[in-house]
């Protein structure tokens, strides 16, 4: 079967042809050399070698973090399961709860702050 | 969709596989249930009023101390594994597309190799707290921090039972190129329970 050709059975989906095995081991260094920046990071802020680098860090510490992991989620939803190259749909039935998700932590993230910071006390 | 079903070319009003679309649904519910567990850990960080505590010791009334209880070099160890063994996966699935069989076996077995020792590190360290003094009752901490990656790590189980399933079908020549679906819908669950943990790692573990 040609491998361009759009099958029934396999839908749309097949229709894309998925990256190289050269392209998922570069991802897969990427991801490896993101985590290890993750991790370095932590050990300059708060490990027991934290220096001035680490405490000039320390107010962006969890905004770095974030970035570093939503690219590495990126990378991985959009390479490794294929969302970039495969049927939009696909993207849609997960990207829509996942923008739901993030509304889900930030709201009761909130909440639970406006509890604290003003309810509780009265 | 049965081999039958394959002959018959049958149809669907997306055009696209069934069993593909309803495993991207299962996903994209699962990040609802998973966003659930992540807001319960993050609403109650900080909140604990007795120790063990994951980042800061903790003396009790009693004089009793509780060292820090996280263990970074481990979990980073876990997580290492957790992303070679989706960058296994996708490799396996290319190898399953392919028609090689050799490649498929290679690739998903240390997929599973990976899968095993994650699981086994998450039993070590759930074990290593709980003489520690944490449990899910102790504190706020324990509670949301054992239901959190307790759901997880049982996702990583059950992917691990279907990825060693497909193996068993792998290595008995069940696997052709035609049946490489089979398998990219268990590689995309596979996948789903890596970027949780790509989210878990630093929210759980790094985030004071």
């Amino acid at each position: 079967m040609d491998a361009h050709a759009p099958t029934r059975t396999g839908g749309a989906d097949t229709a894309h042809s998925h990256p190289t095995a050269g392209i998922y081991v570069k991802i897969g260094i990427v991801l490896f050399v993101l985590t290890a920046l993750e991790v370095g990071l932590y050990e300059m802020t708060y490990g027991e070698r934290a220096g001035a680098f680490g405490r000039a860090i320390e107010p962006f510490f969890v905004a770095i973090l974030l970035l570093l992991s939503a690219a590495k989620f990126a990378l991985v939803a959009m390479y490794y399961m294929h969302l970039k190259q495969d049927h939009k749909l696909f993207s849609g039935v997960f990207v829509f709860p996942l923008i739901i998700a993030i509304f889900v932590i930030v709201g009761l993230i909130l909440l639970q702050a406006y509890h604290f910071a003003f309810a509780r006390s009265g | 969709m049965s081999d039958h079903a394959h002959a018959l070319h049958l149809e669907t009003s997306t055009g696209l596989d069934n069993r593909k679309l309803a495993i991207w649904t299962f996903i994209g519910s699962e990040c609802l249930f998973f966003a659930t567990l992540i807001s319960n850990y993050l609403v109650n960080k900080g909140k604990s009023l007795v120790g063990p505590l994951p980042h800061e010791a903790w003396t009790s009334p009693t004089g009793q101390v509780f060292e820090p209880i996280i263990e970074i070099p481990l979990v980073t160890v876990g997580t290492a594994l957790l992303l070679f063994s989706s960058l296994f996966v996708v490799l396996a699935l290319a190898g399953a597309q392919r028609g090689d069989r050799k490649a498929l076996l290679l690739w998903l077995g240390l997929t599973l190799v990976c899968g095993f020792f994650f699981v086994g590190m998450q039993v070590y360290e759930f074990t290593h707290f709980y003489h520690k003094g944490l449990t899910l009752r102790t504190n706020l901490f324990g509670a949301s921090f054992f239901t959190l990656t307790g759901f997880h790590g049982t996702h990583v189980t059950l992917g691990v039972i279907w990825l060693l399933t497909l193996w068993i079908e792998a290595f008995r020549g069940k696997i052709p190129p035609a049946k490489s679906l089979n398998l990219e819908i268990a590689a995309l669950y596979w996948h789903f329970v890596d970027v949780v943990w790509i989210v878990i790692f630093p929210v759980v573990y790094l985030i004071r």
